[in-house]
């Protein structure tokens, strides 16, 4: 009887899915915030102009239309015309999916095979420590000294851009998920241990969920590397379809059209956002954690 | 049947040269609710870790339900509740208890009706949904007391399950888990620092000694069932108390022995 009293308070506190007005106003905060930062970099960018030129400071870089344009010469850089012929916002929007497809596939590629060699070290002490040193040693070479040797083996296209995009994406999700296949403690496997559980079942039962948040941190470093490894491995590739080429391209032509490289790396960071923000999206959907614990 | 049969049990650990547990023998028959309290470094969890097979014995034997530990670990013989409820965060309470069922093989319309039957035995209906974190620390204990019987064991080891709980929760869940016990006419051995917690619970009380684990002596605790709040004011009930201590006392445990300082061995 006391039970069903409290089971009935305790569902009062529960918070409903519907919108409360406390929601909204916080949703309206963030949203103000996010403006706001915006506005002040605005500001910042443009007192910075304002100031070097005026005062012709030639420290650290003097200050023109070339090495730091304005910001509306920018944003009106994208609603101009390419010499192809259609808007450059057009033109990018189209590059940015180009190179996302890349990036996709490559953050794909680099999560299962990061995961599947977390779940490989976390079973085997001496795969720990036989491979262990030779991963933390393939992080160690620059991504240009090995997107070419990519190229070379499976020859110039998207499958290869993919690989180079996936080559920056495992590693942290090696590292973090191997951590996080570690991280349930002794009470959680003895428990499963007086059920007689197999590996298997312990490592989907247990250590697998126990590592989502583990592996979500990770995914979130991996994602926007994985964007970054695509733009790179266009280089090498001579891809002309994405935003590596367009960077390459635009950079040519820097000292006429400095606003077309700067509009370029907006778009970049653009798609890089939104990659974090899906994996974020998919953390929420995904992980069940007390709320202190959420990182 | 003897449920549980443990002879000349001793377990060393390398590390340090300790000797945990020496030349155990102890019998528990069907139905009895047998305590082991003892101060800290007596060996007790070990012990009740060795029934489960979580820990294997240095030499003797331990027959759980006339089979070996092991065997009746892979048989599913016994249920286990720890200190910690050792629930997982990312599955609501129903799932939790759900857990050793989906590792027998249950199928969903069963182990849905096991949850519920479960659920209504600790009196948690409602929170099916709930997860853990959501639950005071006496709710989540039932919960894994729950997920213990779920699947029915005649025998269920219980590694101080109160020991992190307030002395009000931890009256109250006393008395539902004598509840339970008539109910599901279950053998438990529990594991306690807690002298009245011994002595209220159990039918039989073993006392351990320290360094190295030895068992004492034991008492049999005749007090009348069921037992309820008024067993605690029972002058019988003190005086077993008091018998309880007297042999404590004599293993060199604190004079008032009902706080002792834990650790496992």
């Amino acid at each position: 009887m006391a039970q069903a009293g409290h089971a009935a308070a305790f569902r009062g506190r529960t918070p409903t899915r519907a919108l409360q007005p406390a929601q909204v106003r916080a949703a309206a905060v963030r949203a103000g915030t996010v403006v706001g930062v915006l506005l002040a970099l605005w500001g910042l960018w443009e007192l910075y102009r304002y100031v070097w030129i005026r005062e012709a400071w030639t420290w650290p870089f003097p200050v023109n239309d070339t090495t730091l344009p304005h910001i509306h010469s920018i944003f009106q850089a994208l609603g101009q015309p390419t010499s192809q012929g259609p808007l450059l916002i057009t033109f990018l929007l189209h590059a940015a999916w180009f190179t996302a497809k890349e990036a996709l596939v490559g953050f794909g590629l680099g999560a299962v095979v990061g995961f599947a060699l977390a779940v490989a070290l976390v079973h085997s002490r001496l795969a720990q420590r036989a491979l262990l040193p030779y991963i933390v040693a393939s992080q160690t070479i620059p991504i240009l000294a090995v997107a070419p040797m990519v190229v070379v083996w499976l020859k110039s296209g998207w499958q290869s851009v993919a690989v180079i995009a996936a080559y920056l994406t495992f590693f942290p999700v090696t590292i973090n998920t191997l951590r996080g296949l570690q991280s349930a403690d002794t009470a959680a496997h003895e428990l499963l241990r007086s059920y007689a559980a197999s590996r298997w079942k312990v490592l989907w039962k247990l250590r697998v969920p126990a590592s989502m948040p583990y592996l979500f941190s990770a995914l979130k470093v991996s994602a926007t590397a994985s964007v970054v490894g695509a733009i790179i491995g266009e280089l090498p590739s001579s891809i002309q379809g994405g935003l590596g080429g367009a960077i390459l391209n635009f950079n040519q032509y820097y000292s006429i059209t400095p606003a077309d490289l700067w509009a370029t790396n907006l778009i970049a960071a653009a798609l890089g956002i939104t990659f974090f923000v899906a994996v974020v999206l998919a953390e929420k959907l995904v992980v069940r954690r007390a709320p202190e614990q959420r990182a | 049947m003897t449920v549980v049969a443990i002879s000349g049990v001793t377990k060393t650990f390398p590390k340090g040269h300790v000797t945990a547990l020496q030349e155990i023998d102890l019998q528990i028959e069907p139905g009895e609710f047998v305590s082991l309290i003892g101060p800290s470094g007596c060996g007790k969890s070990t012990l009740l870790r060795v029934i489960g097979d979580l820990t294997a014995p240095s030499a003797g034997t331990v027959e759980v339900n006339g089979k070996s530990a092991h065997h009746a670990r892979l048989d599913h013989d016994y249920g286990m509740v720890f200190q910690d409820s050792v629930l997982f965060d990312w599955r609501t309470v129903a799932k939790n208890i759900g857990l050793p069922l989906e590792m027998l093989g249950f199928d969903r319309s069963r182990r849905k009706q096991r949850v519920d039957e479960m659920l209504q035995l600790v009196e948690l209906q409602g929170f099916g949904d709930h997860h853990p974190w959501q639950l005071s620390g006496g709710m989540q204990m039932r919960v894994a007391i729950a997920r213990a019987l779920a699947f029915e064991p005649a025998l269920l080891l219980m590694d101080e399950p109160f020991g992190a709980l307030d002395e009000m929760t931890r009256e109250r869940l006393n008395i539902e888990l004598l509840d339970i016990w008539r109910r599901m006419s279950s053998t438990i051995v529990f594991v306690t620092h807690s002298i009245s917690e011994a002595v209220f619970l159990s039918t039989k009380v073993v006392v351990m000694s320290p360094r190295p684990g030895r068992v004492a002596g034991t008492v049999d605790i005749d007090l009348p069932q069921p037992r309820s709040g008024d067993t605690r004011e029972d002058p019988r009930f003190f005086q077993k108390v008091t018998e309880v201590r007297e042999l404590l006392r004599g293993v060199g445990a604190d004079e008032h022995g009902s706080v002792l300082a834990e650790e496992r061995a």
